[in-house]
């Protein structure tokens, strides 16, 4: 400030319109040191929605939505019951499909590629595009099997092979400390939080792309929350995340990039900072405040 | 986004927690403003009676200042507030720490006013106080009323304004200089006017950093340390955007 106003004091000339310009770039540069927030366009664009509409019989669930996932970021879906964001997290792989009276137009691209194009084969599109819910929902088996069961699909029977791939799911889920020693136990004798994880490390046992996440802590208690939380994190270096939550800290906390979704509408879309601090429409501000809406 | 704004959330007692925030903000601002005034006042007119006030009320400001810092930490604590809630508050610790700053200068004042009138006047710089004075006092009051009205204009204006008191110190502190160098008997009382005068320029910057915040809570641009020429930007006054 007072270099500022010295400027004034000792008579400098006013400056022209070009200096000052750059000399106003030039100080946001200085005051933003690296806090400028990361841009959509920036990203390497993993999965695309282009005029994305989906119905359950009439009704219409979702409208024209349009968006990007970019690769290797956390991605998370916000906004109240019923506003679709399941039902668009679902659309990216296909779990719609299983719902008769369900319908769509648009596409959704992945690797430039319409997944609902009739030649896409879903099983595939379902191994590359893995999906965790809100319940964990392990399979009445060991613990071993329960992440062996993706593999063996894939037709990997041979037991060192399974064993590594085994090991290295359960580690890459933060799970391996806790089960080594108990790998052929029941999985339904686990904690919630570590049967949820367990999902998570049968779901990356296949090695997808991309880990579609529905509520996968809203059964947990706060500190497996916390320890999904920080998988997350762990995992986004390898996998492209979309997770849609109930609760707003959460996804403040874990992702890059934030959707804002209202009765079926894609509301506002951006990086999580700026969605958080200073969004640019009222129903976001509403909706995250918790406003009456 | 309007004050009114924060007494729609769907807890009533969020609601009335940050109401609390920004009313004792203002308390503290009116506070502060009466200290200022009143400084500025016992020494101009060499009031030493009226300057022990001052002194003494600080005690009470200070006390504002911790009461509104853990208000504001409890409710960040409690709700997790997001976007304008956290920006309120964000700029309500900010706010809260310039109004005490400027307390501590009413009180430096009042310090002064004590030493002048046992020293006696000098016939030179009192105007100049007034003049100040009553710049940065107007200055205070709009970045309050900015405050508790959300209004962006009026906070543009308190910054824009900070810039003609910075002037006018100045010219003040010629003036006063040149007087010292005349007659340099009156230097040590000169001195106590110039420490004066230097308090105010200093709660001129403090209503400009509070109106800086007000800029930041409605509009969540951050235009602290950028030249005044950014706060052309169209979008800063404009209501239409933002929320």
């Amino acid at each position: 400030m007072t270099e500022l106003n010295s400027d004034v004091i000792e008579g400098k000339k006013t400056m022209t319109a070009a200096e000052d310009a750059k000399k106003v770039e030039m100080r946001r540069k200085a005051v933003n040191m690296d806090l400028v927030p990361n841009k959509l366009e920036d990203e390497e664009i993993c999965m695309e929605a282009k005029d994305f509409r989906l119905y359950y019989g009439e009704k219409r669930a979702l409208h024209n939505i349009n968006m990007v996932i970019p690769k290797k970021r956390v991605t998370a879906f916000i906004g109240p019951s019923g506003c679709g964001k399941s039902t668009l997290l679902r659309s990216f792989n296909r779990m719609n499909d299983l719902v008769d009276i369900c319908r769509t137009e648009g596409e959704i691209l992945f690797d430039n590629n319409n997944i609902f194009h009739r030649t896409v084969d879903v099983t595939d599109l379902r191994r590359r595009v893995g999906m965790v819910f809100q319940k964990p929902n392990p399979f009445p088996k060991s613990i071993y099997e329960n992440v062996a069961y993706g593999l063996r699909i894939q037709g990997i029977n041979k037991k060192r092979v399974l064993d590594e791939r085994v090991e290295w799911a359960l580690k890459g889920a933060a799970l391996w400390e806790e089960v080594k020693d108990r790998l052929h136990e029941n999985a339904l004798g686990m904690s919630g939080g570590q049967q949820q994880r367990l999902v998570i490390a049968r779901t990356i046992a296949v090695e997808p792309e991309v880990l579609l996440l529905d509520e996968p802590c809203s059964a947990l208690d706060p500190i497996s929350t916390l320890k999904v939380e920080e998988l997350i994190h762990e995992l986004k270096d390898r996998y492209t995340i979309v997770i849609v939550t109930h609760n707003m800290q959460q996804a403040a906390r874990v992702s890059d990039y934030t959707a804002f979704m209202y009765l079926g509408d894609l509301i506002e879309y951006k990086d999580t900072d700026t969605l958080f601090t200073n969004p640019s429409q009222k129903q976001t501000e509403d909706y995250i405040t918790g406003r009456y809406g | 986004m309007s004050s009114e704004e924060f007494t729609q959330h769907i807890s009533k007692q969020f609601n009335a927690d940050l109401e609390e925030v920004r009313s004792h903000i203002l308390a503290m601002g009116g506070m502060v403003e009466k200290q200022v005034v009143d400084a500025v006042q016992a020494l101009v007119e060499g009031d030493s009676g009226m300057a022990s006030e001052v002194i003494s009320n600080e005690k009470q400001v200070n006390g504002m200042e911790r009461r509104i810092d853990e208000e504001c930490t409890r409710i960040i604590a409690l709700r997790q507030p997001a976007a304008s809630d956290l920006r309120l508050l964000v700029a309500a610790t900010k706010a809260n720490t310039d109004l005490e700053r400027i307390g501590d200068e009413a009180n430096k004042i009042a310090k002064m006013a004590i030493r002048l009138s046992e020293d006696g006047a000098i016939p030179r710089g009192y105007i100049e106080i007034r003049h100040i004075g009553n710049h940065v006092n107007a200055m205070l009051r709009q970045s309050l009323d900015a405050f508790a009205r959300f209004d962006v204009q009026q906070a543009v204006d308190v910054v824009r304004e900070d810039k003609s008191v910075d002037v006018e110190y100045e010219s003040a502190m010629r003036l006063l200089v040149t007087f010292m160098m005349e007659d340099p008997r009156y230097i040590k009382r000169a001195l106590n006017v110039m420490w004066s005068l230097r308090a105010l320029e200093r709660i001129g910057d403090h209503a400009r950093n509070i109106a800086e915040q007000v800029i930041f809570l409605v509009k969540g641009k951050d235009i602290r340390h950028l030249p005044l020429s950014s706060l052309d930007d169209s979008d800063l006054v404009n209501n239409g955007e933002g929320v």
